[in-house]
């Protein structure tokens, strides 16, 4: 494996993760992640073929509950910590490139 | 002003039988936070009038013959990750600075109706990332026992407010060891039940396969008691185990006679400071003793722990926490665009190491990467499963130290994120399995600081640690004996 972390990468990452980083910030992230992940080559680099994963420690399976209408959190009350709202409901600014 | 005791099981005692009121209780520890929390600041909030509400209510109760429960008039600290309906919930993060959630975690509404006083919300390293505190965004809390030094972290404050007597019990979160490192370090009781003992409705998430709600105090009696209140099924979170809660205080006192006790190898030899791998033989000898039999046990892809919680924890942290995105809750920076708001306010919002593992975790789930990283991390995490699986058939317990080191100083490990993370390495194997561990203080390293040993036990295992744990106790050294 081990294609070393590149600054692109990063950029592309932070990206994907609605980050906004500087140069500065960039050179940092880089060494310090690249730090990170040359210690996951312990892990990379293992052959674990056929040994299955395991994403959680429990057997779950679906969790169902009877369908009967339970008080949940209020309304009013969740809008009112929210930073926008218009009409009962979450405003947010354009999305699609309409006219704001 | 009169003696308060100081464990919550005298507390409580003493409150139902109406010999001292929770109003007396409670303005003694107000008194003690007066005092010394802008050195230490173990909270980010201290919630000054619930609390003399709540104390006022319980006075009530006895005072009309009723029992308040058995936490009656005990104040409890909360890790500021755990939701209290209308009281400011931050995670320590700017992004969640001022919101009042709506609604209370299962956890708060257990003690609350146990009679417990919540007295204040704890500082931590943001979002519950890191070891040190020194990510939270409303500066580090102190190690009360040296405050040049961290309390560990990410649940610190929440160490530091028992360790300081700010309240003689507390909650905390443990992800990768965010209960027993700081408890480790702060020379408490800390303890991390197993995965779906105790329901996580309301706190908010770092790592969902790994976050687990437990408790800290300054004996272990206090923790069972705590451990207890908490426990049991709750219909809100989906992962809550549907079995009866262990019965923790009633099997304080068997003893560990005939327990089949084990060094885990790879967790005691290099990277372990040598006054605390010290410390962690004389505890076994003090198990072997009391008649456990003490063996050495191999958990080979113990090894590989680090790295496989590194990516996976990472790879969840990026995906909970793409909910911060200005529209909901929390803060917003305006943008033309909503694409644009969102990452004005996350990059605003998230501190550093907060959008380190965000990043971490969205490259090893990003295509070309996911299989060589989260893919591998997942079996390895199989592979820690069973080699967990092989140890227990020949042991009850494990023992390991909890942390590599005492409390470290301030920066000493800020600048190489790496060093801060191997602060885990100890402690991140049970989180991965899902199991319990405990941190149980057992003397002091040669710097006079607080260590802690660490009990492993299978799932649900909880009674038979518990059991070592309250043998750890009586056998153990003064909290600052150093070692030598």
């Amino acid at each position: 494996m081990s294609a070393r972390l590149t600054r692109d990468n990063v950029a592309k990452v932070a990206d994907l993760a609605r980050l906004e980083l500087t140069d500065a910030d960039l050179d940092r992230y880089t060494e310090q992640l690249s730090a990170v992940l040359d210690h996951a080559e312990d892990v990379a680099s293992l052959d674990l073929d056929g040994v299955p994963p395991t994403s959680h420690p429990l057997p779950l399976v679906n969790v169902l509950r009877a369908d009967v209408v339970v008080e949940g959190v209020d309304r009013e009350e969740v809008l009112s910590q929210a930073p926008s709202v218009e009409d009962r409901r979450f405003r947010v600014p354009a999305i699609l490139g309409e006219e704001p | 002003m009169s003696a308060i005791p100081s464990t919550a099981i005298e507390i409580a005692a003493a409150v139902r039988s109406g010999s001292l009121s929770a109003r007396e209780v409670l303005d003694d520890h107000l008194a003690r936070i007066d005092a010394r929390d802008g050195e230490i600041n173990a909270f980010n909030l201290v919630m000054v009038d619930e609390a003399r509400a709540a104390a006022a209510a319980v006075d009530a109760q006895v005072a009309a013959g009723e029992d308040p429960g058995p936490l009656a008039g005990v104040p409890l600290a909360l890790k500021d990750n755990l939701c209290t309906h209308g009281i400011p919930t931050t995670c320590s993060s700017r992004i969640l600075e001022g919101w009042r959630p709506p609604y209370d975690a299962t956890v708060v509404k257990r003690v609350n109706a146990a009679g417990a006083i919540s007295i204040g919300k704890t500082n931590l390293d943001e979002f519950a990332m890191g070891s040190s505190t020194e990510n939270s965004a409303f500066g580090p809390t102190r190690n009360p026992r040296d405050t040049s030094r961290v309390p560990g972290g990410s649940s610190g404050g929440s160490a530091a407010a028992v360790a300081a007597g700010f309240a003689p019990i507390s909650l905390g979160s443990d992800t990768g060891g965010s209960i027993r490192q700081p408890a480790a370090l702060c020379g408490v009781v800390g303890v991390k039940p197993t995965y779906g003992l105790v329901s996580r409705y309301g706190l908010i998430a770092f790592a969902s396969s790994l976050d687990q709600i437990g408790p800290f105090s300054t004996t272990v009696a206090d923790s069972a008691l705590l451990l207890e209140t908490i426990s049991g099924y709750d219909g809100r979170d989906s992962t809550s185990i549907n079995a009866p809660s262990p019965s923790l205080i009633e099997s304080l006192g068997e003893g560990v006679d005939g327990l089949r006790i084990g060094f885990v190898t790879e967790l005691m030899g290099e990277g372990i400071a040598p006054d605390v791998a010290a410390r962690v033989r004389q505890a076994a000898d003090a198990l072997a003793a009391a008649g456990a039999q003490i063996g050495e046990v191999s958990v080979p892809a113990a090894a590989y722990g680090l790295s496989a919680y590194y990516l996976i924890a990472p790879a969840e942290a990026s995906s909970n926490l793409a909910r911060y995105d200005g529209v909901r809750y929390g803060m917003r920076v305006d943008a033309p665009t909503t694409a644009e708001m969102n990452a004005a306010t996350r990059t605003a919002g998230f501190g550093d190491e907060v959008k380190r593992r965000i990043m971490l975790g969205t490259y090893a789930l990003s295509a070309g990467y996911y299989d060589a990283y989260y893919g591998k991390a997942l079996k390895v995490r199989t592979l820690i499963v069973r080699d967990f699986e092989r140890a227990y058939a020949d042991f009850d317990l494990l023992i390991t130290p909890t942390s590599p080191t005492t409390a470290f100083k301030f920066g000493d490990k800020t600048a190489d994120p790496l060093s801060m993370y191997l602060n885990d390495i100890c402690t991140i194997p049970t989180n991965l399995a899902g199991h319990p561990a405990m941190s149980v203080p057992f003397g002091g390293g040669a710097d006079g600081m607080p260590v802690g040993v660490q009990l492993l036990a299978p799932a649900l295992g909880e009674a038979t640690m518990f059991r070592a744990a309250a043998i750890l106790e009586s056998a153990a050294p003064a909290i600052d004996e150093v070692w030598s």
